[in-house]
């Protein structure tokens, strides 16, 4: 008897109907609501257009200063045998799991300008990171970069040793294995991890609105202005809510062969 | 052949999970049966029992949550839940069919909507009316004195344009003749978390209701708005159309009303209505 069947039970059928379904609709949803004739003059008025540049220049930072740092954070746990190890994976992958309001609570914490770190900031440097743009690149940070650590340390858990030894063996220097022959073996990795995270952090909402505040132009995201813009103006919020729509649908396509199911050997 | 069978199973799933809102709508309908306590204060109408779901205006939260103690308290076998968010979120959801039995609105307007919506079962009663309040951090370290102090001041926590309380902050400002640049403004979804943003966040400022300003405590410091700047916020409650127990949603209203309701208003810094 083949594994594979041809038609699946019918009590199977129903679930994965309803399940297919509750995510489906919503989205039907939304396209149905939107205001097809109004769309552009709707993603053209000031806020709209101050938002998604907004969103566009940090989530872009966010996203650079988590392959920046979550590279070499990547290659400490995939590689080095520190001890902790475990718990500091925990701690890199918590923000995952953490409600982002929690995160944004705990951002004002630490960078709010009654912290100590934060009045530091402020008194030596005159920096402020709530209610700035930086805060709000800080807040994507926080909740993007566990995605892009674990899939480039995925990668680099299954990279075959051999090619590094080989490459050591033959006289290169450690970094010069990294850059010559351990990068490019996961490169696809490194883009597959930015292209999540950048997601991710396009999407940000609760920890943004609690640390870095909802400031038109500094720190009113898409996903801000859509909130904010709900009740007020309707055919505004759901004409940038598809433009979100849109950008994930992009990177699902983008990611395809990663996570589709395809690319495999 | 196959595909007709695909599609009696997807339709079959939809009838189900249509069959599953709608009865679980209808049993939320169904009295409960709770033995009625023994109750030797002094209400002289039929005891009441059950459970009601009151939406208020987020400046609302401690007064109400008071009232529903005391309500719960002279009517054991009641239950009074409460939702609490911006007048403008809570009545757009009960449009969108929120199964709510009394609501409560820091503005007319949002109620009007759902007079003209017909959702409203006679007419809303005024119980309280609210003043606006410049929030500072405490001991007021920029020294602010009035409303023309803030455009200068550093970032500024007001309500969103669409909530009463940014409303009516708006007009305050626009009677002070007072202009604040909306790129150091930040947006509160309601008027808690406008206050937050003073309280927890680093807003140097913030405009919210007098009795926003009380509840917070030492958190903030209040300056007063003058009168001839200042907006009165008058706050209507009414029972809705909906509502599965119109008996107890009426008692909470008259409730709100009493003199005992007006006591809890006034210690939470209310103003008595017109």
């Amino acid at each position: 008897m083949s594994v594979r069947r041809r038609r699946p039970p019918a009590l199977v059928l129903v679930a994965a109907t309803a399940a297919l379904l509750l995510f489906a609709l919503p989205l039907i949803g939304l396209v149905q609501r939107a205001d097809w004739a109004h769309l552009l003059d709707d993603l053209r008025t000031p806020g709209a257009t101050e938002a998604m540049r907004l969103s566009l220049t940090t989530s872009l930072a966010a996203t650079a200063l988590a392959v920046v740092l979550g590279l070499p954070l990547a290659w400490v746990l995939a590689r080095t045998d520190i001890p902790g190890r475990a718990a500091l994976r925990a701690l890199v992958l918590l923000p995952m799991v953490l409600p982002p309001v929690v995160g944004g609570v705990a951002l004002l914490s630490a960078f709010s300008r009654r912290s100590p770190i934060g009045s530091w900031l402020f008194d030596t440097f005159g920096i402020q990171l709530t209610f700035s743009p930086a805060g709000v690149v800080l807040a994507e940070a926080f909740v993007a970069m566990p995605f892009f650590v674990i899939t480039v340390e995925a990668a680099l858990r299954s990279l075959d040793p051999r090619y590094e030894q080989v490459a050591a063996g033959l006289g290169a220097t450690p970094p010069q294995v990294f850059r010559r022959v351990t990068l490019p073996l996961i490169a696809p990795a490194v883009v597959a991890g930015a292209i999540l995270s950048w997601a991710r952090a396009l999407g940000e909402f609760g920890a943004t609105i609690t640390f870095a505040g909802n400031i038109a132009g500094r720190t009113r995201t898409l996903p801000l202005s859509i909130y904010l813009q709900l009740e007020s103006d309707p055919s505004g919020a759901i004409a940038l809510s598809l433009v979100l729509l849109l950008v994930s649908f992009a990177v699902l396509i983008g990611l395809r062969d990663r996570w589709l199911g395809g690319g495999r050997p | 052949m196959r595909h007709r069978h695909l599609l009696a199973i997807v339709l079959a799933t939809l009838t189900l999970l249509v069959a599953a809102c709608g009865s679980s709508a209808g049993s939320d309908g169904t009295a409960t049966t709770k033995a009625p306590a023994a109750d030797g204060s002094a209400t002289t109408e039929a005891p009441l029992e059950g459970e009601i779901t009151v939406s208020a205006a987020a400046s609302l939260t401690e007064s109400f949550t008071d009232m529903g103690k005391a309500f719960e308290a002279e009517h054991p076998g009641t239950t009074v839940t409460f939702t609490f968010d911006s007048s403008g979120t809570l009545s757009q959801q009960i449009l969108d069919g929120a199964p709510v039995d009394v609501f409560a609105s820091a503005d007319e307007k949002n109620m009007e909507k759902l007079t003209d919506a017909d959702l409203v079962k006679g007419d809303p009663t005024v119980f309280a009316r609210n003043q606006l309040v410049i929030v500072t951090k405490p001991g007021n370290p920029e020294g602010i004195g009035s409303l023309a102090d803030l455009p200068d001041a550093g970032v500024i926590s007001l309500c969103g344009e669409d909530v009463p309380c940014g409303k009516f902050a708006g007009e305050a400002l626009a009677n002070a003749d007072v202009t604040i640049p909306e790129g150091s403004v930040t947006r509160g979804q309601n008027a808690k978390a406008t206050l937050a943003a003073v309280s927890e966040g680093d807003a140097v400022a913030g405009i919210v209701y007098v009795t926003d300003a009380l509840a917070a405590g030492d958190a903030v410091d209040a300056v007063e708005i003058p009168a001839d700047d200042n907006v009165v916020a008058t706050y209507p409650v009414a029972v809705l159309t909906d509502t599965r127990d119109a008996a107890l949603a009426s008692a909470f209203v008259d409730y709100v009303a009493s003199d005992d309701g007006q006591a809890i208003l006034e210690e939470r810094g209310f103003l008595p209505p017109a």
